[in-house]
């Protein structure tokens, strides 16, 4: 498995570059994430940030962007602009998930 | 990415794409049944999820998925659906196609996927268009009023091509 250094922390990621060790994940290394794909985080990314963190565990996988909305409380309006173009894979890359694999 | 440099300098971060692709889809939905709604709602939101710019375009049957009256009530029936591999005859049988329909909503909510007008709802959320198809308006009498308010506009077929130059294209 290839691993990488993002600002100073060494992680395991997958060929495209997704973090695969869930405990390898923290908030300052979420920021340095978010940093590397043009996003700046606000308390309003974070919010969406944490869900994805909390229900990983229990689910076993990524939510999806509607799981986010309908779960997580954050309008789908509202992913799109935070992370735009591709939120459902941002967030996920951004928390240091895998992509999610729900087709809804 | 350059072979030459090391990790430490170029650390490995998945492409995004660029922010404007340029890539577009146009999805003809003209089918009225609840199991063919769907392929073409499930496409047009992840296209959307993908950073398409994305175009639905309701004609014929598919009326029935933007026509306020009946978006919410769409059907699913055996009747000419050999791939339920059940006798068909028992499709004609009173009550099979409420049964049929429950079922399947049933099997859909399930999977945390919404009914029609949520699921156009959540389309336009994320930034899809959603148009009618000026005939199939004419043919049923039915005014923008009549339609689900996110519609945008009822259009002529050659209005919607002009619309989606440049797209791929979904007829469903």
């Amino acid at each position: 498995m290839p691993t990488t250094t993002i600002s100073g922390h060494e992680i395991h990621v997958d060929d495209e570059g997704f973090m695969t060790v869930y405990d390898e994940w923290d908030e300052t290394l979420g920021a340095a994430l978010a940093a590397q794909i043009g996003i700046e985080m606000t308390d309003e990314h974070w919010k969406a940030i944490r869900f994805l963190r909390s229900d990983f565990p229990a689910q076993g996988e990524t939510a999806t962007l509607r799981r986010v909305s309908t779960v997580g409380g954050i309008p789908t309006k509202q992913l799109f602009t935070m992370f735009p173009q591709k939120p459902a894979k941002k967030m996920a890359y951004v928390a240091g998930l895998p992509k999610p694999r729900g087709c809804v | 990415m350059t072979t030459s440099t090391s990790p430490e300098t170029a650390p490995l971060v998945p492409s995004f794409g660029e922010a404007e692709s340029g890539r577009k889809l146009a999805i003809i939905c003209s089918k009225g049944n609840l199991d063919m709604a769907y392929p073409g709602l499930i496409l047009a939101n992840a296209a959307l999820g993908e950073g398409m710019e994305t175009h639905l375009f309701f004609t014929f049957w598919g009326f029935d998925m933007i026509n306020k009256k009946t978006m919410g009530d769409l059907k699913f029936t055996m009747l000419g659906n050999t791939a339920t591999h059940m006798p068909q005859g028992l499709g004609g049988l009173p009550g099979m196609t409420a049964m049929a329909t429950h079922q399947m909503k049933k099997s859909i909510a399930d999977l945390g996927v919404p009914e029609v007008p949520e699921f156009l709802q959540q389309i336009v959320d994320s930034g899809g268009h959603l148009w009618a198809c000026r005939m199939s308006a004419d043919m049923q009498h039915l005014e923008k009023d009549d339609l689900y308010d996110e519609v945008e506009a009822i259009i002529s077929a050659s209005e919607f091509i002009e619309k989606t130059d440049g797209a791929q294209l979904l007829f469903i």
